[in-house]
């Protein structure tokens, strides 16, 4: 008989707090601003679409300089990532991410960027498990799925042929 | 004409990545990790190609392009093999994950964190 009170008062301060946690939710939803979503798009169309662009300029650069379109298309990568990291380096990338939200966080430089800031942030935890590991804080995650994705239809291909 | 497709796919694929970081709750790591996977089973399905085909480094400098190049590697080495299927992906990206990692490192020693402002 008393097992059974204490469950059920546990239940209601259960029930007394999960209601308290909504409250607070919307009490922050009435200060937190709502993003401007119309010129946050505009800004990330214009950023992303000029990455892009850029890409082009420089692959056409690179084969028109003689080098196969393939080697091309792989060198521009590589330049995009070096940039992206440098510029992280010395701290310049926050400022356009800031500026341009998901238009330079969707490229490629935002994939470099993501390596680079948290590896930099822990340095202070050494150059094995500080940076060696904060590297992948967040490369992590999409490295495994994207490869674990493309493992599965690799050997889907194989099996239908 | 290129540089106009490549503008207007990769500045659209950019969009969509902004409206989800607006309007849901997805944190950075988790919407990258969306459109690698979408990419890779786009391609799966042979639906990016076309884009790729279209608009070039538009379709394949944004993420989804990443999982694109993961899926297309594995494909192709689907045709040589059981091990080449399972290498193909990280064969055909390899290139920009090896100077991600080896570049990436050495900016991380170079450079301290900067103090926000």
């Amino acid at each position: 008989m008393k097992e059974k009170l204490e469950t059920e008062k546990e239940a209601q301060k259960k029930d007394q707090r999960k209601q308290k946690a909504k409250e607070y939710e919307n009490y922050v939803k009435g200060f937190t601003p709502k993003p401007a979503y119309f010129s946050n798009s505009l800004k990330a169309f214009f950023v992303g679409g000029a990455i892009c662009a850029a890409a082009l300029w420089i692959q056409n650069l690179l084969t028109g300089g003689g080098m196969k379109e393939t080697d091309a298309k792989t060198a521009v990568t590589l330049i995009l990532i070096c940039t992206a990291q440098l510029l992280t380096g010395i701290g310049v990338f926050d400022t356009i991410a800031k500026f341009a939200g998901a238009g330079c966080i969707v490229p490629i430089t935002g994939f470099a960027n993501s390596m680079v800031a948290p590896a930099i942030e822990f340095k202070k935890e050494g150059l094995v498990l500080g940076v060696g590991s904060k590297l992948f804080s967040l490369a992590g995650p999409v490295l495994v799925c994207g490869i674990s994705v493309s493992v599965v239809i690799g050997i889907l291909y194989w099996m239908l042929g | 004409m290129d540089y106009f497709w490549a503008f207007l796919i990769g500045g659209i694929i950019c969009v969509i990545g902004q409206i989800l970081m607006d309007t849901t709750r997805l944190t950075a790591p988790r919407i990258l990790v969306i459109f690698v996977v979408t990419g890779a089973v786009l391609q799966g399905l042979n639906l990016y190609q076309p884009l790729v085909d279209l608009a070039g480094t538009g379709a394949t400098v944004p993420l989804p392009g990443f999982g694109y190049s993961l899926a297309k590697g594995a494909i192709s080495g689907a045709k040589d093999g059981f091990l080449d299927a399972v290498m193909g992906g990280v064969k055909s990206t390899a290139a920009g994950v090896a100077t991600a990692i080896a570049f990436g490192y050495v900016i991380a020693l170079i450079f301290n964190p900067k103090s926000k402002r």
